[in-house]
């Protein structure tokens, strides 16, 4: 008990401070400090998440930083292509086209960091 | 917002939703960049994100109910904790300039990235082995 508190408190400062769910630190926790098998790890930690991004979004809406309308546009969609893309996960190895997404990141990270 | 950035943010929405689902990564650390380039500020942006995601976590929840694998009880108290947390993140990224926050933020996507070209290395020489 003390240690989930522990990974929310952790994990909820991580989600508010990147605008990011959480899950590539609550995951790992769930799994080393929880001792919960991966994949009941990663089901949990999105009901968690749910938690967290709305309590965020709802502060952040208190100090006006909330843009509901952008959230729509890109946050509705994203739902029907997050569907897609799982489903295409269990099909196609992905492995190769991974190291392409890392490296797109990488070159997002180079623009965040140079602008 | 015109036409044009609103069809624009909606086909880039779902390529974020696609690669999310497909590379196990959650959307918000491609919401925040993607909202960057719709105009937003880095504190705007990432507040914007969290809503953002929410549509993707319902619907990926409740593919995960499905299969089992979600434990109600140890996600609530973990996200009833995360809340306290929240607030002091809140607080933290508010008191920061946006261009701190900013670097901060492209660190966490080097440091996905990294996760991510390992993993797939981890399970391209698994692949290896079994062969």
């Amino acid at each position: 008990m003390v240690k989930l508190v522990a990974i929310g408190l952790v994990a909820g400062l991580f989600s508010a401070l990147f605008g990011v769910g959480g899950g590539i630190v609550i995951v790992p926790l769930l799994i080393l400090a929880a001792s919960l098998p991966e994949r009941s790890a990663a089901g949990t930690s999105l009901a968690a998440i749910g938690v967290t991004a709305l309590a965020g979004a709802v502060l952040y809406g208190f100090e006006g930083h909330l843009h509901v309308a952008h959230a729509a546009l890109v946050g509705l969609p994203a739902a029907a292509g997050a569907i897609a893309g799982t489903a295409i996960q269990q099909r196609v190895p992905v492995a190769s086209l991974t190291y392409g997404f890392a490296a797109l990141l990488t070159v997002v990270a180079g623009w965040l960091l140079l602008t | 917002m015109s036409v044009g950035l609103i069809v624009v943010a909606l086909g880039l929405g779902f390529v974020a939703g696609v690669a999310a689902g497909l590379f196990g990564v959650g959307g918000g650390i491609l919401f925040v960049p993607l909202l960057l380039g719709l105009g937003l500020g880095q504190l705007d942006a990432e507040a914007t994100s969290l809503l953002a995601i929410l549509p993707t976590v319902v619907a990926g929840t409740w593919r995960q109910r499905r299969y089992g694998n979600v434990r109600w009880r140890t996600a609530l108290v973990v996200g009833v904790a995360s809340i306290f947390g929240v607030q002091a993140g809140v607080l933290i990224a508010t008191s920061l300039p946006e261009d701190v926050l900013r670097r901060l933020f492209a660190l966490l996507l080097l440091a996905v990235a990294a996760q991510l070209a390992w993993r797939a290395w981890r399970s391209e020489s698994a692949y290896a082995s079994d062969e």
